[in-house]
This record gives structure tokens, C-alpha cells and sequence, in this order.
């Protein structure tokens, strides 16, 4: 979903949190992409390596971790995964579930090469 | 190799603007729904039978976004309402910078609730905070009981289920009652009406409700981003 303008967005952080000249040195930016987020991370990493050619970051590559949509029944206390993003407790039926990972769409962080001395 | 941590959302920029939007509809007391759906839904004809029984009720002003054509605004502005089109020309789903641009079109002198009408599309549009107090998600029947599964991710970032085109029910194999257990399968918090455009059925229901919790949402002094 909109990967290209996400892509665009990520360059943009990453741009803005590298110092200025230094953005040839970056490696890779990690990103963590929710289970249930609906970026479908192959595209976003195709996306960013798409627009960053010819830019500062063209050396740069994604990194995406993906994380499982999981909850927290508040009746049973069991954890539980659902993919397909049914909230409804599976051990007991209850629908009090609270969310534990799985939304996000977030940068995490960038590997970026240290400066070599002149 | 050094490590820069960054710890920022991808949407942040939408999101900022969409906060920045939020603190402006809170400082006026303008109470703000999405309205969200494929195409096709009933949207905008629920649009005008909300008007045609809130507007005695409450000062309202409607923002239409479509892909082409100010026909759903000329439909609104029918009922004597401020509205603003926008036209987004191919983009598929409002951002929050489309809406804080034609919000600098529209009076908000005395608005006690905004109808952002989004573009028909139940896939982008979730992801996309335009500052609203809530979406509400409208299903028609002849989309199939199932849709809420197959399209958790607009169902769960709602906050009402809007059943439209009950009066359909006798021509197709869709139930209301599966069509809204699957939808509470997935965002079990949801706030459900049933209503036909055609008949009126359930659409004062509807409109009570939003006009209380347009009564309540001026007074209160948060609001749950969705």
C-alpha cells in the first residue's frame, strides 16, 4: 500500500538524521514493518531501491523486520498470533484482547559506515 | 559501522499534520468523522440523508474527496451546507495536507461537525490520520458478509459500522448478523447501525447518536487519534 511515497518518506528520516555529506556512507536502514500494517515489505524494499538510485542513498538498503500481529487475552491472559487479524481470543473466546506488536510502520535505526580519516 | 537510532514512523509527517489539524478542530469545537468505504457503498447518499435530519440540529460543514468531478459536492451543497471539494486527480485516499488546504476554503464560523467524505476505497484510506475524532466505515450489503475479513485493516482503525442498503436484503445471500460478527471478529469495540437510504430505516438512529457524540466530543478535551 503506497510503498513508493512510504519509500520516499523513509529517505526523507533518513536524510534528515544523517549528517550533512555522510549520506554516501549509509548501509542500510532498518525498518520494522508490522504483520498487519499492509505494506507488503518485498515492495517497499524494491520501492526505496527504485528511488534511491542516482541519490546520496543509492548505495543504501532496507532492512525490514516484519513483526507478528500478537495479543494479550485480558480473560485468559494467553498470547496469541493472528495473522489474519481476528482480535477474538482463540483458548477462550474472549474479545477483552489488548494488542502486543504488529502495527507498526516505523525506521528503526541506520547502519552507516564510519567517516575514514583524510 | 556505527548505529543511528531513530525510532520515527514512516507516516510521521502525515501524522504531524493530522495532529496539527486535530489541535485546530478542538481549539474551533468542531466535532469530525471520516466517512470511509469501497466505491459504491452509499456513502454520499447517507451523506445527505444525515444532513437533511442533523442540519436543524447542528451547524455542518462536509469536505467531499472523489478521484474526479465535484459531483458529490454539488449533491452536499444541496442541503445548504459549507462544502469543499477536493479532487485528487488519480490519488486514492485523503491525506492530512489535502484536508488542512481545503479547510482554508471553508467557514468554520459557528461548525459543530465536519463530514469528511473520503475517496471510495477500503484499502488506503486506514492507514491515512486526517485529524478526525473517528472513520466510520460503511458496508453495503451486496458486498458480501465477509468483507470485514477481507479487508481487517479498515475495519479495525473505525470506530462505527455503518450497514447500508438493508433493504437489499431480500435479493441477496449476505446476512447482517454474519456480516457484523466477522466485523467484530476484528475491532470488537465497534459501534454498529443498519440503515437504508432508500427507506429511511435507521438512519435516526444513526443520526441521533453522531449528534450526541458531536455534543459530547465539544466538550471534551481529548480525543482518541484512531
Amino acid at each position: 500500500m503506497h510503498e513508493l511515497s512510504l519509500a520516499q518518506n523513509i529517505m526523507e528520516i533518513v536524510w534528515s538524521n544523517v549528517p550533512l555529506g555522510s549520506e554516501g556512507l549509509v548501509r542500510s536502514v532498518r525498518i520494522r514493518v508490522g504483520e498487519v500494517s499492509g505494506v507488503v515489505p518485498e515492495s517497499l524494499a524494491f520501492c526505496f531501491s527504485a528511488i534511491a538510485q542516482g541519490t546520496s542513498l543509492t548505495q543504501a538498503t532496507l532492512e525490514i523486520e516484519v513483526t507478528p500481529f500478537t495479543l494479550r487475552c485480558k480473560g485468559c491472559t494467553s498470547t496469541f498470533s493472528s495473522g489474519m487479524g481476528i482480535v477474538v481470543c482463540p483458548s477462550c473466546g474472549s474479545r477483552e484482547t489488548e494488542v502486543l506488536s504488529g502495527l507498526d510502520l516505523q525506521v528503526v535505526a541506520i547502519d552507516i559506515e564510519d567517516e575514514q580519516p583524510q | 559501522m556505527s548505529v543511528i537510532t531513530i525510532e520515527r514512523k514512516v507516516l510521521e509527517k502525515n501524522d504531524e499534520l493530522a495532529r496539527r489539524n486535530r489541535d485546530l478542530f478542538a481549539r474551533r469545537g468542531i466535532f469530525v468523522i471520516n466517512m470511509v468505504s469501497s466505491p459504491g457503498s452509499g456513502k454520499t447518499s447517507l451523506l445527505e440523508r444525515t444532513l437533511a435530519l442533523v442540519k436543524g440540529r447542528l451547524n455542518v460543514a462536509v469536505i467531499e474527496g472523489d478521484v474526479q468531478t465535484d459531483r458529490d459536492a454539488r449533491r452536499v451543497a444541496r442541503f445548504d451546507v459549507p462544502v469543499v471539494q477536493i479532487v485528487t486527480n488519480g490519488g486514492c485516499h485523503l491525506e492530512a495536507k489535502l484536508v488542512s488546504d481545503a479547510l482554508e476554503s471553508l467557514n468554520l464560523n459557528g461548525i459543530e461537525l465536519l463530514v469528511i467524505e473520503n475517496v471510495g476505497n477500503l484499502v488506503c484510506p486506514s492507514n491515512y490520520d486526517l485529524g478526525e475524532a473517528m472513520k466510520v466505515v460503511v458496508a453495503s450489503t451486496t458486498e458480501g458478509d465477509d468483507k470485514p475479513l477481507k479487508y481487517p485493516a479498515m475495519f479495525r482503525h473505525a470506530s462505527v459500522l455503518i450497514i447500508n442498503k438493508i433493504d437489499l436484503l431480500p435479493y441477496i445471500d449476505a446476512e447482517v448478523a454474519t456480516l457484523k460478527s466477522n466485523a467484530l471478529q476484528i475491532n470488537p469495540s465497534l459501534t454498529v447501525f443498519e440503515t437504508s437510504c432508500r427507506t429511511g430505516s435507521g438512519i435516526a438512529e444513526w443520526c441521533d447518536w453522531l449528534v450526541q457524540q458531536a455534543g459530547a466530543g465539544k466538550s471534551s478535551t481529548g480525543r482518541k487519534a484512531p
